[in-house]
């Protein structure tokens, strides 16, 4: 009888524990993202893409038209996107139910933008910037990972 | 403490992104330092120099781009009306970057073209139509045909395409600017100090410009 009602206390400790190995990872993996948005944005203010001199891809990428909206660098959006994620992410290995659905929805928005951007990339470019890849190699990693990630199980009465 | 350390942990990584970010920039301004021409650099003998609008005009615009280099390309147009609307002296050095495939042969194909006084129609042209001839596997056969638009003497323009004297005349527009700390194009001197990248930008450049001339003519 002892055992019985040990059972479900023992299965919400171990999901709990691996909730917070997930979103400790999706942490880690953000905080990747944001290093590379952060070296992006400087490239960008210090007016290295409006000159050619490094890699002609990376400066057909990145000196773009879609390198920007409006003033703002897209890689600042992204710098601050993948703050976002990382703080959403470490929240939510800390418990926080409410950061868990914003992580789902900020990871989800920083997805389409990532395939959006490939497709400017592939068609209208014709021109890959390793970093632009890089950034979106660790978005399809959160988005794996949020896929995949274990789901709460319901409380049993 | 728990209940801090998400708040403490997001922070430090903010303080450090922000940190990081701000030593990065300082430390690649530091590496750009500003570029200046020295009084004392002249040309070489049997250097020919691309220079349109009068000797002695109050700013002197120099330029050292490569014809594959869509920044060059965008502010080929904006000099032309400046130089028109100013009276400039502009100087075009050739600097065609390793990264682009064509780009020594359109130095080439601009200094064939100077061989018959066509220079700054073949350079206008190179740049109008670089989106075509960048992408193209064979791009001489575009030149030879931008020289047939120019009515240029093609056989000419073909064996001074080839020639030492045309390569000659590329390295040593390349070993000038490399001489002054050139690494990137467009890279433009207006009376001899090099502008800034936003001071380059097509939108800022007429402003720029205007405050050379303001300074150099304090009294118009």
């Amino acid at each position: 009888m002892k055992s019985r009602k040990e059972q479900p206390a023992r299965s919400t400790i171990s999901g709990s524990r691996v909730q917070t190995i997930f979103y400790s990872a999706a942490a880690l993996i953000s905080v990747l993202g944001l290093a590379e948005a952060t070296y992006l944005t400087v490239v960008y203010l210090s007016g290295e893409t409006a000159v050619c001199g490094g890699s002609s891809d990376c400066f057909q990428v990145l000196g773009s038209s879609y390198a920007k909206i409006g003033p703002i660098p897209v890689a600042g959006l992204g710098a601050l996107a993948y703050f976002s994620a990382f703080s959403l992410a470490t929240f939510s290995a800390f418990g926080y139910g409410r950061a868990r659905t914003l992580f789902g929805w900020t990871v989800t928005a920083m997805f389409l933008m990532t395939l959006w951007l490939l497709f400017v990339q592939a068609f209208l470019l014709h021109a890959f910037c390793r970093y632009c890849l890089f950034s979106a190699a660790i978005i399809f990693l959160l988005m794996g990972l949020l896929v995949a990630r274990p789901r709460p199980e319901p409380e049993r009465s | 403490m728990r209940r801090y350390l998400p708040f403490i942990i997001v922070i430090c990584v903010a303080l450090l992104a922000v940190g990081g970010g701000a030593f990065l920039y300082r430390t690649k301004r530091a590496a750009n330092p500003a570029l200046k021409i020295s009084k004392t650099e002249t040309e070489r003998p049997g250097e020919i120099v691309h220079v349109l609008g009068p000797a002695d005009a109050a700013v002197t615009l120099e330029e050292f781009g490569d014809f594959q280099c869509p920044p060059c390309g965008k502010v080929s147009e904006p000099i032309n009306q400046l130089q028109k609307q100013y009276n400039l002296r502009v100087i075009y050095r050739e600097f065609p970057l390793p990264i682009h495939a064509h780009a020594k042969e359109a130095a080439y194909a601009a200094e064939a073209a100077a061989r018959q006084g066509r220079f700054w129609q073949m350079h206008d042209l190179l740049y109008r139509e670089q989106a075509v001839w960048s992408q193209s596997l064979d791009a001489r056969a575009l030149f030879n045909a931008y020289a047939g638009m120019l009515q240029l003497d093609l056989d000419r323009f073909k064996r001074d395409m080839d020639s030492s004297e045309v390569q000659r005349q590329v390295e040593l527009d390349q070993h000038r600017g490399t001489a002054i700390g050139v690494k990137n194009t467009p890279t433009i001197f207006v009376n001899n100090e090099a502008l800034t990248s936003e001071q380059m930008n097509p939108a800022q450049l007429p402003a720029t410009v205007e405050a050379a001339v303001k300074k150099a003519k304090p009294s118009s």
